[in-house]
Formats: C-alpha cells, sequence, structure tokens
C-alpha cells in the first residue's frame, strides 16, 4: 500500500519536490554511484550464473538431464584452485589443473552414475545427479575440510572508481573471460563438425547416430566441457566471494534458474538469462532487502514457471502421443 | 484391500507393539518414533511420487511451515491442535496455489517449483527472527491435547506408533479407493487416463495437497517431540533425504516407505563418527540404488520372491 501523500515528504511526486531532488547534485550523485555499484556486482555474478547456466544447458541438450551436480563443479574450481596454491603451484598452473579436475569428474560423472542408469526415466535422473552432487560436496568436504578459503584475485585487487562507485579488477576479469569464453563457444558449435556433431545429438539422437554421429563421445564431452565451464566460473568468482565446500549448491541452483529462465536448451537464452538473475538479485539486495536476495531466483522461477513456462528464448515444445 | 496387505498390516502392528519390550533405554525409543515420524512424511511424499509420477524436491518446507506453525502459535498462546491445523492448511493451501498452473503443463515443472517453494520457506524462516528466532531456532512448548501432556519417550512411541499405523492403514485403502486407482491410471498414461475420464489435473493437485499436509502435520509433531525448531528442518538437504527415503524404500510401496525411513534414520546414527562421509554415503545410495534397484528395495525385493507388493 502506498504511504498517504504528504507535501514534500516521501511519496510526493509532484514537480517540484522531483525538480529539488534532481537540483541537489550531492544526492543524485550518490544515487548514480548506489546503482552503478549495484549493476558492477549483479552483472559479475550474473556472469557465474551464465556459465553454469551454459553448462546446464548443453548437458540437458545432449541427454535431456538436468544436472543437479552442476554447482558442484562450480565448487570443484573454487575449491581446488586454493588448493593447488597453497601447495605451492603458480596461480596459472591452479586454474589449468582445477578446470581439467573439473572436467575429468564430469566424464567419471558419466561413467560411474549417468552410463549405467540407462533407461531411467527423468526423475530418476534427477535423483541421481542429486546423488553425484552429495558425493563431490562430501569427498570435498572430507578431502579439503570445511573452512572457508580465500582465493588471491588475478591482478590487483585496488577497485577502480567509477562515477563514485569502485569497480573490483576482478570483476572485470570475470566479465572479460565470460565474453571469451561465449564467443568461444559460438564459434565451436557455429564452426566446429564437432560443434555440430553435439547440436545434431541435441536435435534428435537417434538421427545423429544414424548419420554416422557417436553420440556416446557427445555425451562425455558436454559433461568435459559443462563441468569445466562451471569450474571456470568457481574459479573466477572465488577472489570475490571467497570459496568452501558448500558453496556450490546456491550457486548451482541460481545457475539452473537461469537456464530455465531463459529457455532449457537455448544457449543465447542461459547467458541472458544469468545476467538478469544476477542483476534482479543485485537490485533487490540493494534496493529491497540483502536478507531476501537469496529468495529472488526462486520467487524468478515460480514467476517464469506461472507466466512464461518455456522462458524468454525456449523452444515451441510439440508432444508427439 | 488385498490380503497380503492385511498380512503387512498385521506384522507391522506386531513388530510396533512388539519393539517396546526389546528397548532396553531411551535412546532406542528416540530413534523408533524419529524413524515412525518420517515413514508417515515419506508415505505422503510417494503418494505424489511413487503414484502421481511427480517430484517434490521442495517437501522439507511444508514440514518446516507445520514445524515453525506450531513453535509460533503455541507460543502466542494457541491450543496445538488448532496451530497443528492452521500449519496444515497453510501448507496445503500453499501447494494448492503452486501447483495448480504447474500441473497444466507438461514435464517436471513440479520439480523446479518446489525446489523454489521449499528454499524461499527456509530463507523467510531464517530471517524473520522476531518470530522464528532466526538461524538459531526456538524452543516449543510441550504437546498437551485437553490437559494430558504427551512427555516422555513411552508416550510419544505410542503417538508416533498408532499414527504411523494409521497412516499405512489410510494409504493402502487410498490406493484402493476409486482415487487410487485414477492416481495409479494416471502414473501409467496420461493420455488413457484421460481418455477414459479422469481428471488429471485434479487429482494430481489433490494428492500434491495431501501429501503437502501429512508433511506439515508431522512437522508440527516433529517439532512438539524435539522441543526446539531450525531453520535446518525446512532446508533442501532435508528435502532431499526425504526423496532418498522414497525411492530406496521404493516409489509407489507403502511398506516400502517404512523400509526406506526405517533405513535411513538409522543411517547417520552408524555414520555419525564419520562427520562428510554421511554426505557420500547418502549420495551413493541414491546413485546405486537407481542403477541397480530402480524400482527400490521392497518391490524388487517382493517381485523375486514371487509376489507383488
Amino acid at each position: 500500500m502506498l504511504p498517504p501523500l504528504k507535501k514534500g515528504g516521501r511519496g510526493d511526486f509532484s514537480g517540484a519536490s522531483i525538480a529539488r531532488w534532481l537540483v541537489q547534485p550531492d544526492s543524485e550523485y550518490s544515487m548514480l554511484a548506489q546503482f552503478l555499484q549495484f549493476l558492477f556486482s549483479g552483472v559479475t555474478v550474473g556472469a557465474i550464473y551464465a556459465l553454469a547456466a551454459l553448462g546446464f544447458t548443453l548437458i540437458y541438450n545432449a541427454s535431456h538431464v538436468i544436472n543437479f551436480a552442476q554447482g558442484e563443479f562450480i565448487m570443484i574450481g573454487g575449491m581446488l584452485t586454493w588448493a593447488f596454491v597453497d601447495a605451492g603451484l603458480p596461480m596459472p598452473l591452479a586454474v589449468a589443473l582445477a578446470i581439467a579436475v573439473a572436467a575429468l569428474v564430469g566424464m567419471l560423472v558419466v561413467r560411474l552414475a549417468i552410463e549405467p542408469a540407462k533407461g531411467a526415466d527423468v526423475v530418476g535422473l534427477i535423483i541421481i545427479t542429486i546423488g553425484v552432487s552429495l558425493v563431490i560436496r562430501g569427498l570435498a568436504q572430507v578431502w579439503l575440510g570445511k573452512e572457508t578459503h580465500s582465493v588471491a584475485a588475478f591482478s590487483t585487487s585496488e577497485p577502480i572508481a567509477v562515477l563514485g562507485a569502485s569497480l573490483l579488477p576482478q570483476s572485470l576479469w570475470v566479465l572479460g573471460v565470460t565474453g571469451a569464453v561465449v564467443a568461444a563457444l559460438w564459434w565451436f558449435f557455429a564452426r566446429t563438425i564437432l560443434g555440430k556433431a553435439i547440436l545434431a545429438t541435441a536435435f534428435d539422437s537417434l538421427a545423429a547416430r544414424l548419420v554416422g554421429i557417436n553420440t556416446r563421445l557427445v555425451l562425455y564431452l558436454s559433461f568435459a566441457l559443462s563441468a569445466a565451464l562451471g569450474a571456470l566460473g568457481g574459479i573466477l568468482v572465488a577472489p570475490i566471494t571467497m570459496t568452501s565446500y558448500d558453496v556450490g549448491i546456491m550457486l548451482g541452483l541460481k545457475g539452473f534458474v537461469a537456464a530455465v529462465l531463459g529457455g532449457l536448451g537455448s544457449g543465447l537464452g542461459a547467458v541472458v538469462g544469468g545476467i538478469i538473475v544476477g542483476l534482479m538479485e543485485a537490485m533487490a539486495a540493494g534496493y529491497i532487502s540483502s536478507a531476501y536476495k537469496d529468495a529472488v531466483p526462486f520467487l524468478l522461477i515460480l514467476a517464469i514457471l506461472f507466466f512464461l513456462p518455456r522462458g524468454l528464448f525456449g523452444a515451441k515444445v510439440t508432444e508427439r502421443v | 484391500m488385498k490380503s497380503s496387505n492385511h498380512i503387512g498390516l498385521l506384522i507391522l502392528a506386531a513388530i510396533l507393539a512388539a519393539l517396546p519390550l526389546v528397548f532396553s533405554n531411551a535412546y532406542y525409543f528416540d530413534v523408533a518414533i524419529r524413524i515412525a515420524m518420517n515413514a508417515v512424511v515419506v508415505m505422503g511424499l510417494n503418494l505424489l511420487v511413487g503414484f502421481a509420477g511427480q517430484i517434490s524436491l521442495g517437501h522439507a518446507g511444508f514440514l518446516g511451515i507445520g514445524a515453525y506453525a506450531s513453535a509460533v502459535l503455541t507460543t502466542a498462546g494457541w491450543h496445538p491442535l488448532a496451530a497443528m491445523a492452521a500449519g496444515a492448511a497453510i501448507a496445503g493451501m500453499l501447494a494448492v496455489v503452486v501447483a495448480r498452473p504447474i500441473f497444466r503443463l507438461k514435464g517436471h515443472y513440479l520439480a523446479m517449483a518446489t525446489l523454489g517453494l521449499g528454499i524461499i520457506v527456509a530463507i523467510v524462516i531464517s530471517n524473520e527472527s522476531a518470530w522464528t528466532g532466526g538461524p538459531d531456532g526456538m524452543p516449543v512448548p510441550a504437546l498437551s491435547i485437553a490437559g494430558f501432556e504427551i512427555a516422555g519417550e513411552k508416550r510419544w512411541y505410542a503417538l508416533a506408533a498408532g499414527l504411523l499405523l494409521f497412516s499405512t492403514w489410510a494409504s493402502l485403502n487410498l490406493i484402493d479407493s476409486p482415487f487410487g486407482r485414477a492416481l495409479r491410471a494416471l502414473h501409467g498414461s496420461e493420455v488413457a487416463s484421460q481418455v477414459v475420464g479422469v481428471d488429471v489435473t485434479r487429482y494430481k493437485l489433490a494428492v500434491f495437497a495431501l501429501s503437502a499436509m501429512f508433511a506439515s502435520v508431522m512437522g508440527s509433531l516433529t517439532a512438539h517431540y524435539t522441543a526446539f525448531v531450525t531453520p535446518g528442518l525446512a532446508g533442501f538437504f532435508h528435502s532431499v533425504e526425504l526423496i532418498t527415503m522414497v525411492v530406496v524404500g521404493g516409489m509407489a510401496s507403502i511398506f516400502g516407505s517404512i523400509v526406506g525411513a526405517a533405513l535411513l534414520t538409522l543411517l547417520p546414527q552408524v555414520l555419525a563418527t564419520l562427520e562428510g562421509w554421511e554426505t557420500v554415503a547418502f549420495g551413493s545410495i541414491l546413485i546405486l540404488t537407481m542403477i541397480f534397484l530402480p524400482r527400490g528395495l521392497v518391490p524388487t525385493l517382493a517381485a523375486r520372491f514371487g509376489r507383488k507388493a
């Protein structure tokens, strides 16, 4: 309910009061700075959600599995980078190793959990990936401990001042690397034979097999790629948010919301969905309530299911009976 | 009801009656009470997963609603039964409001919606600390009905065992009723059941609301029993535990729900000393069950011994 109108107070939207607002340079300036601050943090975290959402999309397209273990790949990236750096490895090597291990774990998941369950229905596959996420999280807790760890920023951690807001250099890393990855993925799917094989399998797995595509290879590749994407996101964001064995749950679920928002299965949708989820969360945290920021993506998913069940970019579904 | 179900019910009653004779201390009673309470929630969830073929990843949210309705309202002076009923009404209404638009869609959108709903409930409980005590939790007054206080492990055991027996009987009857036959038809083929005149959306909605209310009532009782509630009760991990119990015991198996609840309630007691491995064990059990016993323990064993569960 709107508060009662009071002359000159909150809720007074008369021209005079708006003008008085605008000529107060101090408050106008800080409002802009505040907005920029929320924008920066929203886009940064949105990029991580976008990478996670791309991972969901890749696996969903290759196998129609909704991979609830996606968040654990994000956790593996951050935690392993910390562990390798802690063991004395140089940062670039630690990052490369963490991504490689995540990709390997992704393929192990297919070999040990997805392939043996051939013929399981959607509910069964959801349950299996939940099982996988528990196993990965539990092993991380046992082997790497329950503590929260920080990872050093890639370059300086001195914030850059932009119109009164401060931008972390690590945010630029996040955005730059995510942008490069999205471009590389586009090239991979549009221009390489392997990428087209994955797309063909996503369209119709049986037809793809008939024209000689190794759909088993596609399945392994999709899981490896999507694990690597998740891990990369986890590594990029770790210097900003810190990392621990249990960060995967929330990051993964929000990446899933992003994928659904974009219309599960659409690559562009995943990226746009990720940015939207990140922005809405940051704006809600800034302007409404920081305590409820984690609820925003989940309110969003309920709203999508009610009003836009195919997401923003999802294909029209036709079902054969 | 089939005769094998009558026998099963009799065996269950005999076991429940015999257990107090062999329990040597309060710890055994405590574990048995937790098993019975979990079993009732799992039975409700199983009606949804096993019979309507829909998965709920936020069932702990409904349990949390019941638990906190009892905690908050009885602290404010409400009668425990009124608080319990209020919780169940809220849970049931929320289930209908959320699921109504979703059941018109094909596919497993309910998993996503319940996932979101459960997490939102947990976040609200954690944040509204003025009422709920926030992340630290809050104490719950004892359950007393008409001057009779349910306290001590023996009275609680009697209550939990009675409820379990009643729920088992009610669920078995429900499955054999026209309602239950419609549900099973639904799981077999939605199109076919529509053709013979089953209102698919309405049945799914009814069973979802019913299972949400099951969870809420048991949440209320759990709150009174443990005398303390924390937001973890409504958390995602608890929802996963409940689904695990359904899957391990056997989807669409009433007795399987009891077995699943018993095994997975006992497991943490066994693994309590190995922190972290408990999570690994839970995950492994989920994966292995889906691979080797996709129908769950009880239906698979029943099929092996030549009878249908």
